[in-house]
């Protein structure tokens, strides 16, 4: 959904370094993306790449120190979020913003029921009596998809499988109605059926509320099914953008290339050998001043080495709202 | 013997002889419960599972979380004692060998563990953790050893210089190749995979995939590959196995079970793995599974599938059914692929349909 909707979120420059006993470590490195009303943004990259660190820095989810967000601005709702006060913030936190996390077992409290944690955010922003924050609570058990929800209600979760787990977390997450919608690696750690059920659950989701959802993985095949746009990232930076099907016809950076090459299919013809990516991710102790991936990259040449690349765009678009890449090298036609 | 051409081509199963025979192997285990702990159950983790590994091939073992197929691993290679059933790897039965004999056959079966990080001793240097296998299966001297440490670190693709670092040092691409040259040590002929590549990012899961091909080729190895990565599964295994509550759904080669999966988990399972192109996703049909996998420890009656399968009829809610072979080379345990009159009154055990007919299993070898 390219131009024609309006930026719900903004993020300019974020920069967060973690500052460790070893020395800093340059985690998110001048990233930058907005996020328009009702659409899906994918954001992919391998472990390390801080595109987890990133949106826990939006909304001051990291524990400061060691983290330490030293630069940027983050507009939602008219308002710079990495300047307004704590407090401010706590209110912004379940209400405006929803956060899914990756690991549906530990996310949630054992002690308190489902029901319980569910209504802590409709109390605590929406400002519901408790009957009305239950009321409203079994309805959304049964919007994502738990049956005898009225009863569910006053379940631990140790009798909910992964899946119902993952389900009662969006359903917190979706509580009071947010405008935006963080989802990180929400599939990650459930099976491939329940995952299917999930994404099917998002999509559905979508349709009936409108929201926006930022949605990180590492998994090209989950953002191939639902995202609008995509936003590759390779240590702490953001190395390509763009439509998904634009991205998975036309990808200009190297690694998104090698990335796309790395996967085996599960039809058409099978590789007798996986193309692989050679070396490791690198960890910046510094403000990257080459660029990141020219170890591992093909077609490194010179300015490599020299000069850390800035986004351009590849289509007619400004950056960011059409397809751009951080790369000096030109890519050619790409053959899966 | 490392010094064997690099490709040789994929003549992995010019051999069709089986390695690994599995016969009804069933691994429970016991649930205690009350102020007594008096046994009231068991989990049936494996219930009764029965396959062939031939010389030189890679069988894919495929399942969710929950299904079993690391069970039958390490079942496999007797880290835990099965409850019934026989293993017969190159001529011996596993499941019965006496502690002594049980150690002198260890050599020839190895395990890569899923989690690099855990498996390895934190405080043992590089040198000593792939070293340790020697020590204690061999009565090499120090040198000797040595020579055969660097030997391996050269064919899994670590740099002699880190012989003296620790496994915190490496990354996790590079700790799984330690947990592979601690598997090699030995010169097994067959090693169980479980997971090797879970934990890993994906641009280190292909070059650890590659290298256990290399491996594989160079030193003509079987392997039962354990994942959940159904693409995965699909590049290196030469037959697959999908699992499903303790017991196999469907044995097939691989590119007919991936073309067209006979059993409706598999189709199931095949369908939801999400395709990486945005176009074909978005034509894909998939089968939405209902609910979630039921307990091992309570499994429903007659097909374990049945709770959830699209495709259930009366018969499947009351008699179990039994792994047969549907299609050259195909096994399949659904009712909908047995016409009654093959089967009227059968209760037999999927051992009993193999022992049948024993060519099932011969005719798996692909190409």
């Amino acid at each position: 959904m390219p131009d024609g909707g309006q930026s719900v979120l903004d993020v300019r420059d974020l920069v967060t370094v973690f500052r460790t006993r070893g020395g800093e470590v340059h985690a998110v490195n001048s990233v930058s993306f907005h996020l328009q009303n009702g659409e899906l943004l994918g954001v992919v990259g391998e472990s390390g790449s801080g595109k987890s660190v990133t949106m826990m820095s939006l909304i001051g989810l990291l524990p400061s120190p060691p983290a330490d967000v030293r630069g940027g601005e983050v507009w939602l709702g008219g308002r710079d979020i990495l300047k307004i006060s704590a407090d401010a913030l706590r209110d912004l936190r379940g209400a405006k913003v929803g956060f899914v996390f990756q690991d549906p077992m530990t996310s949630l409290n054992p002690v308190f029921t489902v029901g319980a944690q569910i209504m802590e955010p409709l109390i605590r922003h929406m400002g519901l009596s408790k009957a009305q924050a239950r009321v409203r609570a079994a309805e959304l058990l049964e919007l994502v998809g738990i049956s005898d929800a009225k009863n569910r209600l006053s379940a631990y979760p140790h009798q909910f499988s992964g899946g119902m787990r993952q389900r009662v977390m969006i359903a917190i997450a979706l509580a009071c109605d947010p405008d935006v919608l963080i989802a990180d690696e929400p599939t990650t750690a459930l099976d491939v059926t329940i995952q299917a059920q999930i994404l099917e659950l998002v999509k559905d989701l979508r349709a009936k509320l409108g929201m926006a959802i930022i949605w990180i993985t590492h998994d090209l095949g989950v953002i191939a099914g639902i995202a609008d746009r995509v936003m590759v990232m390779y240590a702490g930076q953001v190395v390509e953008q763009a439509p998904v099907k634009e991205l998975f016809a036309n990808p200009q950076h190297p690694y998104t290339r090698a990335l796309l090459k790395t996967i085996p299919a599960i039809s058409g013809p099978r590789q007798d050998r996986l193309q692989v990516i050679e070396g490791q991710p690198p960890i910046l102790a510094a403000r990257p001043s080459a660029c990141s991936f020219r170890a591992r990259c093909p077609h490194a040449f010179d300015r490599c080495h020299a000069e850390n690349p800035v986004r351009r765009a590849v289509d007619a678009n400004p950056v960011g709202r059409g397809h751009d890449v951080a790369c000096h090298w030109s890519a050619g036609h790409f053959d899966a | 013997m490392l010094d064997a051409p690099a490709h040789p081509g994929r003549t992995r199963t010019d051999t069709a002889r089986p390695l690994v025979q599995v016969r009804d192997l069933k691994m429970y285990f016991p649930i205690y419960s009350g102020v007594l702990r008096r046994r009231s159950g068991d989990v049936k983790a494996v219930d009764g599972v029965s396959f062939d590994i031939l010389s030189g091939e890679t069988l894919g073992l495929v399942g969710e979380s929950g299904c079993g197929k690391s069970t039958v691993g390490r079942a496999l290679l007797r880290l835990y004692d099965p409850t019934a059933g026989s293993v017969t790897i190159d001529g011996e039965d596993i499941a019965t060998l006496s502690p002594g004999a049980l150690r002198r056959k260890r050599p020839t079966m190895q395990m890569v563990f899923q989690d690099p990080q855990a498996s390895l001793n934190p405080r043992m240097p590089l040198s000593d953790l792939i070293g340790e296998p020697l020590i204690e299966h061999t009565d090499w001297n120090a040198e000797r050893r040595l020579a055969r440490i660097y030997e391996l670190m050269d064919a899994v693709g670590l740099n002699r210089r880190f012989a003296n670092r620790f496994p915190y040092e490496f990354s996790g691409g590079q700790r799984q190749r330690i947990g592979i040259a601690r598997a090699l040590a030995l010169n097994p002929k067959f090693i169980v995979c479980d997971e090797p590549i879970a934990a890993l990012d994906v641009s280190i899961q292909a070059q650890v995939v590659n290298l256990l091909e290399d491996l594989q080729d160079r030193f003509g190895l079987t392997y039962l590959f354990i994942s959940h990565d159904l693409s995965m599964v699909r590049h290196i295994a030469d037959r697959v196995a999908v699992m499903y509550l303790g017991r196999i759904a469907e044995l097939s080669p691989r590119d007919a079970l991936y073309s067209r999966p006979l059993h409706p988990y598999a189709e199931a399972l095949l369908s939801a793995v999400p395709e990486p192109d945005p176009n074909v996703a978005a034509t894909r049909t998939r089968i939405i599974l209902k609910g979630d996998v039921p307990s091992p420890a309570n499994p429903p009656k007659g097909c374990n599938f049945n709770t959830r399968c699209p495709r259930a009829f009366d018969r499947c809610r009351v008699e179990k059914p039994d792994l047969v072979e549907v299609e050259p080379g195909r096994l399949v345990a659904c009712h909908l692929y047995s016409p009654d009159t093959r089967h009227a009154g059968s209760t037999g055990s999927p051992e009993a349909a193999i022992q049948a007919r024993p060519e099932h299993f011969q005719q798996g070898a692909p190409k």
